[in-house]
């Protein structure tokens, strides 16, 4: 099916419930079929759907409308909101993001994929439509599990809308993997702001280590006030890797997660300090 | 594809797409991939089907210039749109320079990748006509090679651009910030 407006794309949401996927970039979702991973009775092409494709930042959050690719936000925010271009260019590589969407990954929620991450770490909020209505859904509360979100089968993502950290906030990012391109072993989102010389609204955001992006509260907590020297981000690395139980699979055994995250999360919390403006 | 809501999925559906220059139209099947409809129903063999998962980037072609994986596309979703292939760089026996920068430098063995990498190189020298060879390397990550060892393919693509007028640099020597 290949609908032209949103409201025949959510009726055959409905009508076919789990029987329909939705094929927006397609970069996750066709791998599957190819592959025989997924075999829906229907595939919603929503490409033709007019209105989504639109990239808003007027005031307060970025608004990202769901048929927004990744190569466009990479391209859009490289002045801009430069955090999201370094991360987008760990996504896959070029070919992929001139098709995939941001919506799409987020949706997808693989916990070791750069956007739900982001996603998280920047306090996203989910605009989600069915036949029914529409309703937000807050970061903390989209990604249950590996690929598994709280969308019902008969809704769609429409938009993402994306916190942007006051000017002078610091970031960092930080990923392992096998080959550049690939999804993350093990990877960090920093932000902070410095204060007097002290470290204010720390937030760490881990990937590739659990079933979801984690925060990690005790090294937040930890870092909140602080001095930003050298010892205390070793600290929180180490705070944070201790908090975490990753799996061990094909790509890594879980102790050398841990072992990868105290790193990262050091190397990108020094970024953040140093990019961070003091106020 | 039918776009009628609460009507049955079709299983076919109409293509109208330009290719190489050259409108195309056809009624194909939902389920053709456009790489396989490129290889079969237009006889276009030169983009290669891999992986089939989107990874080895084998059958990487240019839609409105930008690369994509012909393999994750259906061609029904290509009505409308405008797709270079590998069969499009050249004009007659012209070679496109960096075809010409290829068999220069040795950059294909048995040129399996390398209508998918010239398309990508194409596509990077548009958007930046003088890269430094970590944003070459960048660029082509996305492709796999396993005769070349990559270096010569690189050199191709930095003697393509420096040749290029637009690029406006000699061709810059190896540089430091490649990783063996």
């Amino acid at each position: 099916m290949a609908p032209r407006t949103l409201d025949e794309a959510l009726d055959h949401l409905a009508q076919h419930g789990d029987d329909a996927k939705i094929l927006a970039g397609g970069q996750s979702l066709v791998p599957m079929l190819n592959l025989r991973l997924a075999r829906p009775a229907v595939i919603v092409d929503v490409n033709r759907v007019a209105g989504l494709a639109e990239i808003g930042d007027g005031h307060g959050p970025l608004h990202l409308g769901a048929l927004v690719r990744q190569r466009a936000v990479e391209r859009w925010a490289a002045d801009r909101f430069p955090l999201l271009t370094t991360a987008l260019r760990h996504v896959g590589h070029t070919a992929i993001r001139t098709r995939g969407t941001v919506a799409g990954s987020v949706a997808h929620a693989d916990p070791a994929a750069e956007l739900p991450a982001l996603f998280v770490a920047l306090d996203g909020v989910a605009v989600v439509r069915s036949r029914t209505g529409e309703r937000l859904i807050p970061s903390l509360d989209f990604f249950l599990g590996p690929l598994t979100t709280s969308l019902r089968p008969d809704e769609i993502v429409v938009e993402t809308r994306w916190s942007v950290p006051p000017a002078g906030t610091g970031w960092g990012f930080h990923e392992v993997s096998r080959r550049h391109g690939d999804f993350a072993m093990v990877g960090v989102v920093a932000t902070l702001r410095l204060t007097g010389d002290r470290i204010a609204a720390p937030r760490l955001t881990l990937f590739g280590v659990g079933p979801t992006p984690v925060r990690s509260s005790d090294a937040e907590k930890a870092l909140t006030g602080a001095s930003p020297d050298a010892a205390r981000l070793r600290d929180a690395g180490r705070v944070a890797a201790e908090a975490l139980d990753p799996p061990s699979d094909v790509h890594a055994p879980g102790r050398y997660r841990t072992s990868v995250a105290a790193t990262l999360t050091e190397r990108a919390l020094t970024d953040a300090v140093r990019r961070a403006v003091r106020e | 594809m039918t776009d009628r809501a609460g009507s049955r999925p079709s299983t076919t559906g109409p293509l109208r797409v330009r290719v190489n220059g050259t409108w195309h139209e056809r009624v194909v099947e939902a389920r053709t991939s456009l790489a396989d409809f490129l290889r079969e129903e237009l006889d276009l063999t030169g983009t290669h089907v891999g992986c089939e998962h989107g990874v080895c980037g084998a059958c990487t072609v240019l839609i409105d210039g930008e690369p994509v994986r012909a393999c994750l596309l259906f061609a029904v979703q290509l009505d409308g749109a405008d797709v270079t292939t590998v069969e499009g760089l050249a004009h007659g026996d012209q070679l496109h320079p960096l075809q010409e920068a290829f068999w220069e430098h040795h950059g294909l063995q048995c040129g399996f990748c390398t209508p998918g990498i010239l398309l990508t190189a194409k596509a990077l020298l548009e958007e930046h006509p003088a890269p430094t060879d970590a944003e070459i390397r960048e660029a082509i990550a996305g492709n796999l090679c396993r005769c070349t060892g990559y270096q010569f393919i690189v050199e191709a693509i930095r003697a393509a651009a420096a040749h290029n007028p637009r690029g406006g640099h000699p061709a810059r020597p190896h540089s430091a910030d490649a990783t063996p």
